[in-house]
């Protein structure tokens, strides 16, 4: 580390906190105070920095997350020791297995006070060490300025990932003369940049030249490594369909002719039924995640396997692969892209085009449109008049999945959802730190009555930061993806499902943001386009078909092409069909 | 032998070693077995101590799993920002040693006879009292298990085995081992600028 010692220049551990996040480019960061930060926050004010005021430290951490993933610069939560920290952990888990880039710092007891169960005292390195990518505790004031700038560097380096510093008070109140920069980061155990051998690139582009039937599966790792441009230039090139994660979602244009669309559990039928039938398998930045492959031994069963990833943990952990290809995906292709001829693959794009027939237009036109009110209309409103250009956030269930089908996304960074932890609760407070990152874009959350009701405090946050944005309620009654499994899976015994909401447009007025209720089809275009004009965020809150569900559907733990579809619009009471 | 229900594991089962470098840090020990515990690995044996370099600490871990298995720990393992270098070396030429203390019962007329046999087993005699002696040997785990099943019949009051400690034989390989940061944090006056693992 550099230190460079004069009397003249002494700094408070707290000084030395913001001024090292400064130097590592944080402007803004989302945090709450407590007692065992207060010297950090103390020292706060005299930086050029941003503090959002967050209602709950879930928050916090998941703004930092919406920041992250809207930008690809680390997202930055601060909070107090004991409870202020516990409560990131939802946050920190969802950042983990999302891959995405945040630092929580939080503030710790004395450390002399440490162990001996003082007052607001947690073990938070302990806590967090299993979904944290790295933690640290710093007890002393020169240790402060090196772990932030190591800690920046493993978060956003690799496969990001959230770490934390806990940081004492003693240290945050200690002074030191030292000087520091991001120059001295020695991590000689990390080596986040693989380079494979180019014997492996060269038997990679073999395969896939030989292949008749290649698929690309795009996923996160396309947008952390900004591959988008060089992954849609090999498909080109190569004539090679493209089948999306939920998270690689706006990698690849969704009008992009060769982009399938989302593959897995609520993937389209022809994009799944594409892997299944493939001679091989691209795999980009993603991870074979059993929401995506279904049941594994039925998975992809003729197709041979090359995954691209940063991280080689991920090679072989859930589906066995034939070349695994360990480096930066940019990199990567930077070196196979040559190697992969361009091809005609009219016979095989045929095919797909054949099974997808009328299926892209979808069950919407299934739905019974009595004048009610279905999720799919809203969102496809949603996205209508939007222009498709809106960041979105969702939380998990029955919209997040609605809205991966409704609301096609053009644009990189544009969709931001916990694909991987699956967090309720996520959207608000993530698309908050969204909008904080991009003020000029058009942010609408799309949450259900039941995961809104998880973070709503956070409406305060926007109306004390005076920030705009959409909130679209798709309100069923239900915690909705739960009482669909249990409708085909557990007899229809709706068991803790059924669910009482506020009035949610009466609340938003009570925070001094607008509000609306939406009851009818014919009511969604104008409540958006007003919502879209108000200065003040508006919540909407559409109360919709109560028993709705998302089709298609693959089963956990059967082969993916088993779906079950939307039953055709007939009697009442029709069942719902398995494809193929 | 692969399982075809479950395309994650193949390989013979049977106690793999790993040889492990970590930097020498509080909490690093924790990181370790926490991996082990979260990913559902279970330890046969552990053994930590400072390695050539200072700020280093080399261990052994034993895990009983198969090849994949083995594998994805050492990967795992390598992933960890303070593990320098993870090798598996169950199956290179090492010499893989443990250590183990028995304190046998042994009544003054039968003193010289366990002492006897233990010095023929290549153990050494650590200390003598007057009703028991306490034998000491460094041998492979199967030597050790050898010795102790001589000993049993005069009565072992207390046993202690340290696990596995291994380094691959010379003729194998010298492994070239890896240096901790090169600053310590606490001193932060000297900086690294011979570039090596710098960012």
């Amino acid at each position: 580390m550099k230190s460079t010692r004069s009397a003249a220049a002494t700094r408070t551990g707290a000084q030395i906190l913001w001024e090292t996040l400064l130097d590592e480019g944080v402007r803004v960061v989302f945090g709450y105070p407590g007692g065992a930060i207060l010297p950090a926050y103390d020292a706060l004010l005299d930086y050029p920095i941003r503090h959002v005021l967050v209602r709950h430290e879930q928050g916090a951490t998941h703004m930092a997350d919406g920041f992250a993933r809207a930008t690809g610069e680390v997202g930055v939560a601060v909070a107090t020791s004991g409870p202020g920290a516990t409560n990131m952990v939802t946050g920190i888990a969802t950042a983990m297995l999302d891959s995405s880039p945040i630092l929580c710092v939080t503030g710790q007891v004395g450390s002399r006070l440490i162990g001996t169960d003082a007052f607001q005292e947690t073990d938070v390195t302990g806590v967090t060490l299993p979904i944290t990518k790295h933690n640290y505790l710093v007890t002393e004031v020169e240790d402060i300025a090196p772990a932030i700038h190591e800690a920046m560097y493993v978060a956003r380096s690799g496969r990001p990932g959230p770490v934390l510093v806990d940081i004492t008070k003693d240290a945050q109140q200690a002074s030191s003369s030292g000087r520091w920069d991001r120059s001295g980061v020695v991590l000689p155990g990390y080596r986040p940049h693989g380079v494979p051998p180019e014997s492996e690139l060269r038997r990679a582009a073999r395969l896939v030249n030989e292949a008749e039937r290649p698929v690309i599966l795009a996923g996160h790792g396309i947008l952390i490594s900004e591959a988008m441009q060089p992954v849609r230039e090999l498909a080109e090139r190569s004539q090679i369909p493209i089948a999306m994660t939920l998270l690689g979602i706006g990698s690849i244009p969704a009008r992009h002719p060769l982009n399938m669309g989302m593959m897995g559990m609520h993937g389209e039928s022809w994009v799944n039924r594409a892997i299944q039938e493939a001679d091989l398998l691209l795999a980009f930045g993603m991870r074979f995640d059993d929401r995506v492959t279904g049941h594994l031994a039925t998975y992809a069963p003729n197709a041979r396997k090359i995954h691209i990833d940063i991280d080689p943990a991920e090679f072989d952990k859930n589906v066995p692969v034939e070349i695994a290809l360990a480096g930066d995906l940019s990199v990567v292709l930077e070196g196979l892209g040559p190697l992969v001829e361009a091809r005609d693959r009219s016979p095989w794009l045929r095919t797909i085009a054949e099974s997808k027939g009328d299926h892209a237009v979808r069950d919407i036109q299934h739905l019974p449109d009595a004048g009610r009110l279905y999720a799919a209309h809203v969102i496809h409103d949603i996205w209508r008049l939007t222009g498709g250009r809106a960041v979105v956030a969702t939380d998990v269930g029955q919209h997040q999945m609605w809205e991966a089908q409704y609301y096609p996304h053009d644009r990189p960074r544009s969709l931001i959802t916990s694909g991987g932890l699956g967090t309720m609760g996520f959207a608000l407070p993530a698309a908050i730190g969204a909008k904080v990152a991009r003020p000029d874009d058009e942010v609408w959350v799309i949450a259900g009555d039941g995961g809104f009701q998880m973070t709503m405090c956070e409406l305060a946050t926007i109306a004390q930061e005076r920030l705009k944005l959409n909130v679209a309620i798709i309100n069923n009654g239900y915690l909705g993806m739960v009482r669909q499994w249990q409708e085909f899976f557990y007899d229809r015994r709706y068991a803790g499902t059924p669910l009482l909401s506020p009035d949610f447009a009466a609340l938003a007025r009570s925070f001094g943001l607008g509000g609306e209720v939406v009851t009818r089809r014919d009511q969604v275009e104008a409540a958006v386009e007003r919502a879209r004009a108000d200065e003040r965020t508006v919540v909407l809150e559409f109360r919709v078909e109560k028993e709705d569900t998302v089709y298609p559907m693959v089963p956990t733990g059967a082969p993916l092409q088993d779906m079950i579809r939307r039953p055709r619009r007939g009697p009442e009471g029709s069942k719902p069909e398995i494809e193929w | 032998m692969t399982d075809p229900g479950d395309p994650r594991r193949g390989g013979a089962v049977l106690p793999r070693i790993f040889a492990v470098w970590v930097e020498d840090l509080p909490g690093v020990l924790n990181r370790i077995t926490s991996l082990f515990r979260r990913r559902g690995f279970n330890i046969e044996s552990l053994s930590v101590g400072r390695a050539r370099e200072p700020g280093v600490s080399r261990m052994t871990i034993v895990v009983r799993c198969d090849q994949t298995t083995g594998r994805r720990l050492a990967v795992q393992l390598s992933r960890l920002v303070n593990v320098l270098r993870c090798d598996e070396i169950t199956e290179t030429p090492s010499i893989r040693h443990e250590l183990a203390m028995f304190k046998v019962s042994a009544t003054p007329e039968e003193r010289t006879q366990v002492i006897q046999l233990a010095t023929a087993t290549g153990a050494r005699i650590a200390d003598v009292a007057l009703e028991s002696v306490v034998i000491e040997a460094t041998a492979s785990p199967a030597k050790i298990d050898g010795i102790a099943e001589v000993l049993r019949p005069y009565g072992i009051l207390e046993q202690v085995r340290t696990g596995l400690v291994g380094m691959a034989r010379s003729a194998a390989s010298v492994m070239s081992e890896p240096g901790p940061r090169h600053a310590p944090r606490r001193r932060p006056e000297s900086r690294a600028d011979d570039g090596s693992g710098s960012v």
